[in-house]
C-alpha cells in the first residue's frame, strides 16, 4: 500500500478541501436530525432515504431537460409535503413512545422508501450533470468542480435562512418551545401536532435540498440512504442537540475524515470505515460519561 | 398442567422428526425455519429479557458463517486458492472430510462470536436505549462492508461453501442439514428453558425495569449483561454456520451481515411474538416465516415493500405481540391472580 497523502503532500490539500465542501453537506442533513430528535424526541433512520428521494426529485428534472440546480427550489417543496404524509401515517403514532418502537417503525419505513425508490427508479447509479465546469487552484494542482463549490454554497445559505426562520418567525418560536418542554407549550396554547408535523415537514425538506445538491455533485442510487443516516446521527450526537456551529464543525470534520479514509484505507472501506468511527466515538463517549458518573459518585 | 407440557412437547418432537418425511418439498424451508427461530429466541435472551435492543447480533451471525465454511475449507486445502477459484470444484471433500470440517467450523463458529461477544462487551453494553441500538446497528453493517474488501474470503465475488459430499441418495444433503438444524434448535431451547428458571433470567429482567435500582441492589450489572450477550452471540455464530453449509454460498452483505434482512428479522419476529416470553420468539418465528413465504411466492418483487409495511405495522399496532395479547385476553393461563370485581370493572370501562 503506498499513501499517496504523504508523497504529493497537494493530494491532501486536495482531499482536505473536497472534505469541507462535502461535510458541509453532511452538516445540513444533520441539522434537520437535530431539530427532529430536539422538538420530537425521535431518531430518523429514513433520513438518508429521504435524502435519496430529494436527490431524484433533482435528477428527474434533469431528466427533462430543467437544469437540475432548480431542483433546490422544487425538491424541498415536494419533500414537505411528502414529510407531513409520514408524519400523519406512522410518525404521529410513535411520538410518545418509546424511542425503540420510533427507530424500528422508521427502520420499516426505510426499507420502504429504497425499494419502492428502486421500483420507480431503476438500480442504476445515477447523477444528474450541471455543467458547471471545475476550478483550478495552486498552479492546477488541485481540482475543484464548481458544483461542489455550488452546494456548499447553497447549504450554507439554507442554514442561515432557516436559522433565522426559527428566531424569528412565529412557528420558529413554537418549534423552540415545545423542544423545551411540550407539556408547558401545550399548555400556553400550541398546538404541539401541528408543530410537530411542520417540524418533520421542515427536516424533510432540508433532505430534499441536501439530496438535490447530492445528484448534483455525487452520485445516488436507491441503496445509498443508510450511510448518510449515520453520518447526520453521528454529527449530532458528536456536536449535541441545539448546538449549530457545532454541528457544523462536526460536519466538515468528519466530510475530512472520510476523504482521507478513502485515501489511505481505500475506497471499498470508505463506507466501513464511517460506520467504524460511529462505533468508536459512541464507544468513546460511554467511557467518558461514566467517568463522570464516578467522578458524581 | 405439566402433563399437558409434556403431551405438548412430545407432539412438537414427533413433527419435527417426521415433517421432513411428510413434507419432502419443504425440507429447506423447514430448516430455513429451525434458524429463524434460533435466532429469534436467543435475541430475546438480551433483548426481550434484558431490554437491551440491538440491531447487531447479525454481526454474531455473519461471523459465525464465514468461520465455519473458513474451517471447513482451510482444514484440508490452502483457502486462498479455493476463494479464489469461485465456484469451480478444484478441490473436491471426501464425506469424511466434509462432516469432520462441519463438526469442527460449527463448533469454531459458536466459540469464536461468544468471545468476540466478551471482548467488545465491556464497551458496548456501557451504553443504553437508543445509542446501543444505533451503535449495534453501526457494527454489524460496518462489519459487512469490511468483510467486503477482505480478499482471502472472497472479497466482493463471495465464497462458495464446500458442496455436499456423495453420500446416500438426492434426498440426503436436506435431510442433513434439516436434522442438524432442528437438533440444534431442540438444545438451544432446553438451553434457554434452563437459563429461564434460573435466578439468572430475573437478575435480566432487574436490568431490564430499571439498571440503576439493579445496580443499587448490588447486583453486577456488567457482569450479567456481558454473559447474556455472549449466550446470545453463541447461539447466533451456530445459527449462522448452518445456514452457511444450508445456502452453499457466502456474500458479505447480502447473505452474512444482512443487516437489511435477517437483522431486522430476527428482531421482528421476538416483537411479533411477544418480548420476554420463552414462546413468544417461537410462534413469531413460525408465524413471521410463513407469512413471508407466502409474499415471497405470490408478490415476488413486492416482498420488500410488504417487509416495510409490516414492520411499522406490527411495531404501531402489536408491540406487545401474539403472547401479550393473549395474555391480555387470558390472564389465568399464565399464571396470574385476577380478581372478579378487577375484571367486571375494566369491562364497563371499556
Amino acid at each position: 500500500m503506498d499513501f499517496l497523502v504523504f508523497q504529493y503532500p497537494m493530494i491532501s490539500v486536495q482531499a482536505f478541501l473536497d472534505g469541507i465542501l462535502l461535510g458541509i453537506l453532511f452538516a445540513l442533513i444533520a441539522y434537520g436530525m437535530a431539530l427532529q430528535w430536539g422538538v420530537m424526541n425521535i431518531i430518523n433512520i429514513a433520513q438518508g432515504d429521504l435524502v435519496i428521494l430529494g436527490g431524484y426529485i433533482a435528477y428527474f428534472m434533469y431528466l427533462y431537460g430543467i437544469h437540475p440546480a432548480w431542483g433546490v427550489i422544487v425538491s424541498p417543496i415536494i419533500m414537505f409535503f411528502v414529510g407531513i404524509a409520514i408524519y400523519k401515517l406512522v410518525i404521529n403514532k410513535v411520538v410518545d413512545r418509546d424511542l425503540f418502537i420510533s427507530i424500528l417503525a422508521t427502520f420499516g419505513i426505510s426499507i420502504l422508501f429504497m425499494q419502492l425508490m428502486n421500483f420507480a427508479f431503476g438500480a442504476d447509479v445515477v447523477l444528474a450533470n450541471s455543467d458547471y465546469g471545475t476550478t483550478m487552484l495552486f498552479n492546477n494542482n488541485v481540482v475543484l468542480p464548481n458544483s461542489k463549490i455550488f452546494s456548499a454554497f447553497i447549504s450554507i445559505l439554507f442554514a442561515i435562512c432557516l436559522v433565522i426562520y426559527m428566531k424569528k418567525s412565529k412557528l420558529g418560536r413554537a418549534i423552540r418551545a415545545t423542544a423545551q418542554n411540550a407539556r408547558a407549550a401545550k399548555i400556553l396554547g400550541v398546538d404541539t401536532e401541528k408543530v410537530y408535523a411542520a417540524t418533520f415537514g421542515i427536516n424533510a425538506a432540508l433532505c430534499g435540498v441536501a439530496g438535490a445538491l447530492i445528484s448534483i455533485t455525487f452520485t445516488i442510487h436507491p441503496y445509498m440512504g443508510l450511510p448518510y443516516t449515520i453520518r447526520s446521527f453521528m454529527i449530532v450526537i458528536i456536536a449535541g442537540l441545539g448546538n449549530l456551529p457545532g454541528v457544523a464543525m462536526s460536519g466538515m470534520g468528519l466530510g475530512v475524515f472520510e476523504e482521507f479514509a478513502d485515501y489511505i484505507l481505500g475506497t471499498e472501506f470508505r463506507i466501513g470505515s464511517v460506520f467504524l468511527l460511529l462505533v468508536l466515538i459512541l464507544v468513546y463517549r460511554r467511557f467518558k460519561l461514566s467517568r463522570k458518573r464516578e467522578y458524581l459518585k | 398442567m405439566n402433563k399437558n407440557n409434556l403431551i405438548l412437547y412430545i407432539g412438537i418432537l414427533t413433527f419435527g422428526i417426521a415433517a421432513p418425511f411428510l413434507f419432502p418439498a419443504f425440507k429447506v424451508q423447514l430448516s430455513i425455519l429451525c434458524v429463524l427461530i434460533i435466532l429469534a429466541t436467543t435475541w430475546n435472551i438480551q433483548g426481550g429479557e434484558m431490554g437491551y435492543n440491538s440491531f447487531g447480533n447479525i454481526l454474531f451471525y455473519g461471523l459465525g458463517m464465514y468461520l465455519c465454511a473458513s474451517v471447513q475449507v482451510g482444514m484440508f486445502f490452502p483457502l486462498a486458492e479455493w476463494t479464489e477459484s469461485g465456484g469451480e470444484k478444484t478441490f473436491v471433500h471426501t464425506p469424511a472430510q466434509f462432516f469432520q470440517g462441519m463438526a469442527v467450523g460449527l463448533l469454531v463458529a459458536a466459540v469464536v462470536p461468544t468471545i468476540v461477544a466478551g471482548l467488545i462487551g465491556y464497551s458496548i453494553l456501557g451504553l443504553r436505549g437508543h445509542y446501543f441500538a444505533i451503535c449495534t446497528l453501526g457494527l454489524g453493517v460496518a462489519a459487512g462492508e469490511i468483510s467486503g474488501g477482505i480478499e482471502i474470503i472472497g472479497a466482493g465475488q463471495g465464497f462458495t461453501t464446500p458442496p455436499f459430499p456423495n453420500v446416500g441418495n438426492l434426498e440426503s444433503r436436506g435431510e442433513f442439514f434439516y436434522f442438524l438444524s432442528f437438533i440444534v434448535l431442540i438444545l438451544t431451547f432446553i438451553a434457554v428453558r434452563g437459563i429461564y428458571s434460573t435466578r439468572f433470567k430475573l437478575i435480566l429482567n432487574a436490568i431490564r425495569d430499571n439498571e440503576d435500582k439493579a445496580e443499587a441492589m448490588g447486583i453486577q450489572t456488567m457482569k450479567y449483561k456481558i454473559v447474556g450477550w455472549m449466550i446470545s452471540a453463541f447461539f447466533c455464530g451456530l445459527a449462522g454456520g448452518i445456514m452457511g453449509g444450508l445456502v452453499g454460498y457466502i456474500d458479505s452483505t447480502d447473505v452474512a451481515f444482512d443487516g437489511r434482512e435477517m437483522g431486522v428479522f430476527m428482531v421482528l419476529m421476538a416483537i411479533l411474538g411477544g418480548k420476554g416470553t420463552l414462546w413468544g420468539p417461537i410462534i413469531g418465528a413460525t408465524v413471521f416465516h410463513i407469512f413471508k413465504e407466502g409474499f415471497w411466492t405470490f408478490f415476488l418483487g413486492w416482498q420488500y415493500v410488504a417487509l416495510g409495511v409490516l414492520i411499522v405495522v406490527i411495531v404501531i399496532y402489536f408491540p406487545e405481540g401474539i403472547m401479550g395479547w393473549l395474555r391480555e385476553k387470558y390472564p389465568e393461563r399464565f399464571g396470574e391472580v385476577v380478581d372478579e370485581k378487577d375484571r367486571k370493572a375494566q369491562v364497563e370501562l371499556k
